[in-house]
């Protein structure tokens, strides 16, 4: 029988279970304790392990002597680049990944992984690493993004010639890539305007601080065959580059994702997992492998820090005619894409004839950058929206009017290629010149300021089953590790199809020897993509139960139909035969042809973009710049919300993660080229009483690329809270601040030099 | 590694003079047990006081308080008495940390560990508290602002442990308040801080006054000027910013992750000036 692929489109169909807010099913656990995270697993055996980190931002390995670690009573194995050979045949993407989880002759970071040992106990591992000497001939560093680009910047990759420019570069540099994105004639826009505002700015490196540091317990035997368990966004993409680096069989590393302690994109990415590998088959042992937060700070992925230039033209009647933006952004010591995706989004809010925005990748001596929830368009957004409110001002407009008149609607051609299909940043807009948040009196020394932002959305490689209990219970296993609540929404999304209870389904996240591939959780494409398949193993599902039920009755399938998650039997002829519910076929499964299961396998393609506009009152103290903010309102495009719990809190956790990131996180880098910062006391992610309660109004715009209309909805919240904060900060202080964080000490300094 | 958990102080303190290694004095170890635990340090002997029941008391007497030295943070939040006699002492203690660590922490621990950011530094000294020290060779009473000489750095020798602090007999019409600035709300450190500790006469003057700032110097300070400052006046405008001023000039801060020097400076000056209102007002002052 040829098999018609299913439909992705939206059905806007009713909805008797999405959109109810039961409890998750991993809550008891994790509020009990009894939730199993990255450090929680323990073997029979097993070993723990310390890596040894250069103290140099830029250094020559000279000599690496492991002999007297490797001698002492305890140490199991000592692994340097040596025992990790490079296996990835040209890949240099591959490599770069290999020698950033452990340096090759150089070490081009403070914090850059040099020797790892595996000792029977942390004490003795302790001792090993200060007996392992390590001869560094120390080379000038640099560390900011701006200093990096100039002619006399230390070379940090001498084979790297900038791409995307023409002629190809002959001379190494430290711009890995340019990038440009746009159309129209900025020019001729520019030269249309009645009124222009450039202005520059800066954003300093943010780490994403979830509070489960990386951890992994790594198990390679002598035949070759090896087990991971790991704190990982994505075990599947983990597996596949494990087994890569390590020269192992893919379907012989059976990879393991435990419950997540927050990963925000900065698991979508191994740090140590390969060392973890490489240790435990050296020792022929178990290996646990566990980050300090000094060494999450120092050594895992944090995002860029930017330098951006934006300039806006505009005429009088409030129309945007020319948008142009030069972008910087440094993806640490190794090439990355993260100007390329700052650039991509600049503009993404607006309908522009004429817009352009041009993006450097450049590398300097700190931690390769990874993904921060909505990678890049933070920076950008911040950029833009601060401006955005400044041409509002001299053309005496209504900043949330102001963007109205411009803002991207369906049809409008994005700045980054595509043609926008039903879209949310017109409905969110609205939804706060609306709300009452924009009406409520403000006191002395406080402001408001709003800024919109937009995040792309992914789908990608999605593999889901489903396996029908006797008792009528539902097990539905998936790929993509849960870092929100994605197991209620699936089971929702199973229960919905299937017509039975909430409560009748487990949802459970399969290892990588259970499923097939699934790419990770990021992208704001967990609920999306697994729902999909989720969605379309459902009704697999019910093709079985509808054939189950006509063996049970002995009349042709065709004259069985499924509704309201019961089998009924079509026609007249039939109708002394009375419907059949799921537990009932599922009893009978045995004598009726096995057990009954469902499965999709996809690429879900068809993702939503997804828009949002925050609004933020802030109270800036004169006297010492400090900022509190005071009340805090998140309007955001869900497509459709499956359980709305849980999307709010995405949004909640987003503009929080803003929020601070506006106000106080920062990667502080001494003269010498060393974090000085690696740790909560001085990395100052917000605690509880710095924010307010975060207001949430959820809209359904549906995504017709999605049966149930689902975007994705975890990152975009993240983009608009610098500019919110930074406009809001505007407002009460009267001064505006370019460079974030908006830190007491440059909101005083900027507030004197305004007296 | 040895742990010792004496029942008199004399017993503690031979204990200390007695080891040949690196010797700690356990109190809430809040400090002591963190910088184990980063590998910061490697004691050869810890010995826990908290066993030691002139430690663990807060007695009221003719001449004042006397608070053990193992009291923490959150037995004196629950002192009414103490708490309504040096409010500022209290607010400042009361600072230090989250309530996990307001349940062990000390101030003569805080005073101990000899960090400039200390929170209950400055308001001790503002309250010209003294340390009622313990050693090898007897016992000795410190003021509070000569335990400190440095960074990590203390004046206490060898096997010297401080049993109590005390605060002086509180008289009429007497104030005294504490101020930090942290870029955040709570767990963080002061990037600078202010103690004013005042008293008034019959006319609502400001008869004396302590003024003592944090994390702008190597130790705290104690800013006679800024006292000299509100001295014989009601706090008004000209007073509380000669008061600013006089603190700006005996700020000598760092530039470092947690401030520059001039928000330091200037930030240390209005901490002196909200803090020194508040203690009028606590006096009674209107
Ligand atoms: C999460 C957290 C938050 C914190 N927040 C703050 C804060 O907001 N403000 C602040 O000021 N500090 C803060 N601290 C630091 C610490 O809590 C305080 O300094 C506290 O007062 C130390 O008291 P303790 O009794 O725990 O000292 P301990 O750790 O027991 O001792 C500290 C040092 O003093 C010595 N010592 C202790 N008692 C005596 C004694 N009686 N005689 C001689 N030597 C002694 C010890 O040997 C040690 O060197 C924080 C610490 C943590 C872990």
């Amino acid at each position: 029988m040829a098999e018609t692929a299913p439909d992705t489109s939206f059905t806007n169909q009713d909805f008797k279970i999405i959109g109810t807010r039961p409890p998750r099913p991993d809550g008891v656990d994790k509020v009990t304790g009894r939730a199993k995270y990255g450090a929680d697993a323990f073997a029979a055996g097993q070993l723990t392990a310390l890596i040894l980190r250069s103290p140099h931002a830029h250094a020559k390995i000279l000599s690496i002597d492991t002999k007297r670690a490797e001698k002492l009573k305890g140490v199991k194995a000592v692994v340097t680049c040596e025992d990790l050979p490079d296996l990835t045949g040209g890949n240099r993407g591959m490599l770069d990944i290999l020698e950033n989880c452990m340096a090759r002759g150089r070490a081009l970071y403070d914090g850059h992984a040099v020797a790892a040992v595996a000792a029977i106990d942390a004490e003795t591992a302790k001792k090993a690493l200060k007996l392992i000497k390590v001869k560094y001939e120390v080379l000038p560093h640099v560390t900011d993004v701006d200093e990096a680009m100039k002619k006399k910047a230390p070379i940090i990759q001498p084979h790297i010639r900038t791409t995307g420019v023409d002629p190809k570069p002959k001379k190494a540099s430290n711009v890995a890539a340019r990038s440009q994105f746009g159309h129209g004639d900025i020019e001729a826009g520019f030269a249309a305007a009645d009124v222009i505002v450039e202005e520059s700015y800066k954003t300093e490196q943010t780490h994403q601080g979830y509070i489960e540091p990386h951890a992994c317990l790594a198990s390679v035997g002598p035949d070759g065959q090896g087990e991971l368990w790991v704190t990982t966004q994505g075990h599947f993409v983990f597996r596949n580059t494990c087994a890569a680096l390590l020269g192992m069989e893919v379907a012989k590393l059976k990879v393991t994702s435990s419950e997540i302690g927050g990963g925000f994109g900065g698991k979508t990415h191994v740090w140590m997992e390969p060392v973890a590998l490489a240790l435990s088959r050296k020792a022929n042992r178990p290996v646990k492998l566990t980050m300090s937060r000094e060494e999450v700070f120092r050594a895992s992925g944090p995002t860029s820090s930017t330098s951006i230039d934006i300039k806006i033209g505009a005429t009088r009647d409030g129309r945007i005619c020319a948008a142009s933006a030069e972008l910087r952004y440094q993806g640490g010591a190794f090439p990355g894409i993260w100007g390329m995706l700052g650039a991509m989004t600049t503009w993404a809010c607006y309908d522009l004839e004429n817009c352009q925005s041009v993006a450097f990748d450049v590398l300097v001596n700190r931690p390769k950058s990874a993904a921060y929830r909505a990678p890049s368009a933070p920076m950008a957004a911040f950029a833009v929206e601060s401006t955005i409110d400044l041409v509002a001002a001299k053309l005496g407009m209504d900043p949330v009017d102001f963007r109205i008149l411009n803002a991207a609607k369906e049809g409008t051609r994005a700045s980054y290629g595509p043609t926008y299909g039903p879209i949310g940043i017109g409905p969110t807009l609205e939804a706060v010149k609306n709300h009452p948040h924009m009406k409520a009196p403000l006191g002395p020394n406080q402001g408001r300021g709003m800024a919109c932002g937009f995040w792309f959305n992914f789908g990608g490689q999605t593999c889901t089953d489903i396996n029908v209990g006797v008792d009528g219970t539902v097990s539905l296993t998936v790929g993509t590790m849960d870092v929100g609540g994605s197991r209620a929404s699936l089971s929702l999304i199973a229960a919905e199809e299937l017509g039975i209870p909430y409560e009748r389904v487990k949802c459970n996240v399969a290892d990588t020897a259970s499923l097939g591939h699934n790419d990770m959780t990021e992208g704001s494409r967990g609920t999306f993509s697994s729902g999909m398949a989720t969605i379309f193993a459902a009704r697999d599902v019910v093709k079985v139960l509808r054939n189950r039920a006509a063996a049970m009755w002995e009349i042709d399938v065709d004259d069985v139909a499924w509704e309201d998650g019961q089998a009924v039997a079509k026609g007249i002829a039939h109708s002394n035969l009375s419907p059949l519910s799921l537990a009932d076929i599922a009893r009978k499964s045995p004598t009726t042809g096995g057990p009954i299961a469902g499965h999709n396998e996809t690429v879900a393609d068809g993702a939503g973009v997804s828009f949002a506009s925050h609004i933020c009152d802030v109270e800036v103290d004169p006297e010492t710049g400090a900022t509190k903010v005071i009340r805090y309102t998140v309007v955001q495009d869900a497509g459709k919300a499956i359980h709305p719990d849980y999307v709010e809190g995405q949004f909640q956790g987003a503009a929080a993660q803003g929020i601070g990131w506006a106000l106080n996180e920062e990667y502080i880098y001494g003269e010498d080229g060393r974090l000085q910062n690696p740790g909560f006391l001085d990395y100052r992610i917000p605690v509880c009483s710095d924010l307010p309660f975060i207001d949430t109004e959820i809209l359904e715009i549906p995504n017709p690329g999605h049966p149930y209309g689902v975007r994705g909805v975890g990152e975009t919240s993240i983009v608009p809270p610098l500019a919110a904060i930074g406009n809001a900060v505007s407002n009460a202080a009267g001064v505006r601040l370019n460079h974030v964080p908006m830190s007491p000490p440059r909101i005083l300094k900027a507030i004197n030099a305004a007296k | 590694m040895r742990y010792e958990a004496p029942t008199s102080t004399k017993v503690a303190a031979a204990l200390l003079a007695k080891e040949k290694g690196k010797a700690f004095v356990l109190a809430g170890g809040t400090d002591l047990l963190v910088r184990m635990k980063a590998g910061m340090v490697e004691p050869d002997l810890v010995v826990d006081i908290k066993r030691i029941p002139a430690t663990q008391i807060i007695k009221k007497s003719d001449s004042g308080f006397k608070i053990g030295a193992a009291v923490s943070g959150a037995s004196m939040g629950e002192n009414k008495a103490l708490k309504k006699a040096w409010p500022g002492v209290v607010e400042a203690a009361n600072l230090i940390g989250s309530d996990q660590v307001q349940g062990r922490c000390t101030m003569a621990g805080n005073l101990c560990n000899a960090s400039p950011a200390a929170d209950s530094v400055p308001a001790l000294v503002a309250a010209k508290a003294k340390a009622a020290v313990v050693g090898p060779k007897g016992r000795r009473t410190v003021a509070v602002e000569d335990v400190v000489t440095g960074p990590g750095r203390t004046s206490l020798k060898k096997g010297e442990i401080i049993e109590s602090i005390s605060l002086p007999k509180r008289v009429a019409k007497s104030g005294d308040a504490y101020l930090r600035f942290i870029p955040r709300t709570e767990m963080d450190i002061a990037v600078c801080s202010a103690g004013v500790n005042l008293t008034l006469d019959s006319k609502g003057l400001v008869k004396s006054a302590r003024v003592a700032l944090g994390a702008v110097a190597p130790t705290v300070v104690l800013v006679e000027d800024a006292a000299d400052a509100i001295i014989g006046t009601k706090l008004d405008d000209e007073s509380l910013a000669a008061l600013s001023a006089a603190c700006e000039a005996a700020c000598s801060p760092i530039n470092d992750k947690r401030g520059t020097v001039e928000f330091r400076t200037e930030v240390a000056g209005v901490l002196a000036r909200r803090a020194a209102k508040i203690a009028y007002q606590r006096a009674g002052g209107k």
